[in-house]
């Protein structure tokens, strides 16, 4: 079919393609502006900048805001405090929203349709919605020895579970869906054939399942590494905050060094560049799955 | 809390549905029959144990947003919570000088998104749907900014708008004490300086919803369009666009959805102070800022919340009727 409409049109339109691409050179480099405007200042010593201004010609080009960043800030802490806060939360949302997916796509209880809208409602709701009572709940719940805030407040815990319950309304939606379009034959055999509930799911369906989940895990592991909201609220100890949160102390800090705070900017958002430009295909086709997603 | 969804763990695992197995039933049914005592206790903890955290942080904390909002709470010890019927609205409507104008902002949050970075990221996505070459290297471009934490994004615009180092008033020479235009402290320009960033990301959603969008049309339609002898415009305007109802709803979702959650860029940009008020950033200062009014907060909450019941709500029955159908 392309054939025919390319055939058609190629010979009259080849000045239009050179423009479209023209256009469209352009327009990606001035959509990539900022970013490389943040990448410039961040590669300039600030007396350099301080004496001629952001706007000037370098007469020296340094990595070294991206070591001061680092070091000075203690970065790679706040990295570690972001991992230990979104593996697990990524990890059992897909595990949660997986079994209640199975649920509601798999049998056909009465109140499936009721569990998946509690769900898929729950993840539209604006999070200060429900931010004021949780933030009084996660005071009122004493972990002594769990956490080392000894409450569910100020704890990575409090925030994975967070995550976990917010992000499952999503994961769950989109599962369901996925898990609806396989065959009923597959577990309908095993089921005949005397196979547990359970080794329907984890042997059956969770591993055909396999690209959903791949899809959502590495949207997911975004979105959780990018959370700003959450972690502002419901963290009070610089120590205890992830790398997004950490970063809004560090321009606090050092808010007159600009070339300072763009390259700890920059650092901030490389992990997520990286899981990205690996892993394009899926965290695409996951936006797309759940385009229902707000 | 737990009532709730100890209701829900016996249900969960019922008799099939008596009676009225019409031949499509009956397969399930069936297929329910063979469960063993201990299937229906799995499956309850399946989707029992979720939902238990789900409501518990999700849907109780939002019901109690409600109730306190009728109250007024200093949020120390329960005697101090006081039932005041509608008195926090009345003060909210009435006597809160950030209430009105957070609303308004919120408004044209919306507004100013589906009016230019909508259109704009469709407009992207039809150019990259022509088969063109570098096509990823452009997408790339484009939806970056998506990629990113709307709390570094914030950082990367400060860089731009700051009033004496800022990318723009060097450039245009008004970094002098004196010539300043001062795009972040600025009551009549900082909303619209945010709404810049937040296009900016924006834009790259659309353009990729539009454009899994557009791979759904039917080709066979562009072809038959061709040889009608439509020109471009035509083809899009009266063949494509309507095929994309679909997306276009999720995209009015997304983005009412977007203009309702807006925080973060905010937030970093200057914490909401005059001129960029939020609904949002009014709940957050009434548990982060000193004064601990939770009653306030909350009625500052249901609000927010009574807006987005009138989108989720119809989007949901049109979602799931559909999944009934299905």
């Amino acid at each position: 079919m392309s054939t025919t409409v390319t055939a058609k049109v190629r010979t009259p339109v080849r000045p239009a393609r050179i423009l479209l691409h023209l256009f469209l050179a352009g327009t990606s480099l001035a959509w990539l502006a900022p970013l490389l405007w943040a990448l410039y200042s961040a590669m300039r010593p600030y007396a350099e900048t301080s004496e001629k201004g952001y706007v000037s010609w370098p007469d020296k080009l340094t990595l070294d805001n991206f070591t001061n960043a680092f070091t000075q800030s203690d970065m790679g802490h706040y990295f570690v405090n972001t991992m230990l806060i979104a593996v697990p939360a990524v990890l059992v949302t897909l595990f949660l929203s997986s079994m209640v997916a199975f649920y509601v796509s798999r049998f056909d209880f009465r109140i499936n349709l009721a569990l998946l809208l509690v769900f898929t409602a729950g993840n539209l709701l604006p999070q200060q919605v429900i931010i004021t009572p949780l933030y009084r709940l996660y005071l009122l719940i004493d972990l002594p020895g769990i956490t080392m805030s000894g409450k569910l407040y100020d704890s990575a815990l409090g925030l994975v579970l967070i995550h976990i319950a917010f992000q499952s309304g999503f994961c769950a939606f989109v599962l369901a869906n996925y898990m609806r379009s396989l065959p009923h034959e597959l577990t309908e055999a095993a089921l005949v054939d005397g196979a547990s509930v359970w080794r329907m799911y984890w042997q059956i369906v969770l591993p055909l399942c396999r690209p959903a989940m791949a899809a959502l895990g590495t949207l997911l592991s975004i979105w959780i590494y990018n959370d700003f909201f959450w972690a502002l609220v419901l963290i009070s100890t610089g120590e205890n905050m992830p790398i997004t949160s950490a970063l809004n102390n560090l321009s606090g800090q050092y808010f007159t060094d600009n070339n300072l705070v763009a390259a700890g900017a920059l650092l901030t958002a490389i992990p997520t560049l990286i899981v990205y430009f690996l892993l394009q295909r899926q965290f695409v086709s996951g936006l797309t799955l759940g385009a229902n997603k707000g | 809390m737990s009532s709730e969804t100890t209701t829900k763990i016996p249900e969960a695992a019922p008799a099939p549905p008596p009676g009225a197995a019409t031949p499509k039933r009956r397969v399930p049914q069936g297929h329910q029959r063979l469960l063993t005592r201990r299937d229906r206790l799995t499956l309850g903890l399946m989707a029992g144990l979720p939902t238990i955290l789900h409501v518990a942080l999700v849907w109780v904390t939002a019901f109690a947003s409600i109730a306190l909002a009728f109250t007024t709470w200093d949020g120390i010890g329960f005697d101090s919570i006081k039932w005041v019927g509608f008195d926090n609205f009345k003060e909210l409507f009435t006597n809160n000088p950030q209430f009105w104008p957070a609303v308004e902002h919120n408004i044209i949050w919306f507004v100013a998104l589906i009016l230019i970075p909508t259109p704009l990221g469709l407009f992207l996505a039809v150019q990259l749907d022509k088969q063109i070459r570098f096509s990823r290297v452009y997408q790339t471009a484009f939806f970056l900014p998506v990629v990113m934490s709307l709390a570094v994004i914030g950082f990367v615009w400060q860089l731009i708008y700051n009033p004496d180092t800022g990318l723009i008033n060097s450039l245009i020479g008004a970094n002098e004490p004196g010539h300043y235009i001062d795009w972040i402290g600025d009551p009549d320009l900082n909303l619209w300086a945010i709404l810049i960033a937040a296009s900016w990301r924006h834009t790259g959603y659309m353009m990729i919803l539009y454009l899994a969008g557009l791979k759904g049309v039917d080709p066979s339609l562009r072809e038959a369009s061709a040889l009608d002898g439509a020109n471009e415009w035509q083809t899009f305007k009266n063949v494509i666009f309507p095929t994309l109802r679909p997306t276009n709803t999720v995209v009015l979702v997304v983005t009412i959805i977007e203009a309702l959650r807006a925080f973060d860029l905010v937030f970093v940009f200057n914490k909401g102070a005059e001129g960029t008020e939020l609904l949002s950033i009014l709940v957050t200062n009434n548990i982060i800022g000193e004064s601990s009014r939770i009653g306030y907060g909350s009625a500052i909450a249901v609000v927010l919340l009574l807006i987005s019941l009138v989108v989720i709500i119809p989007y949901l029955v049109s979602t799931f009727r559909k999944e009934r159908r299905a």
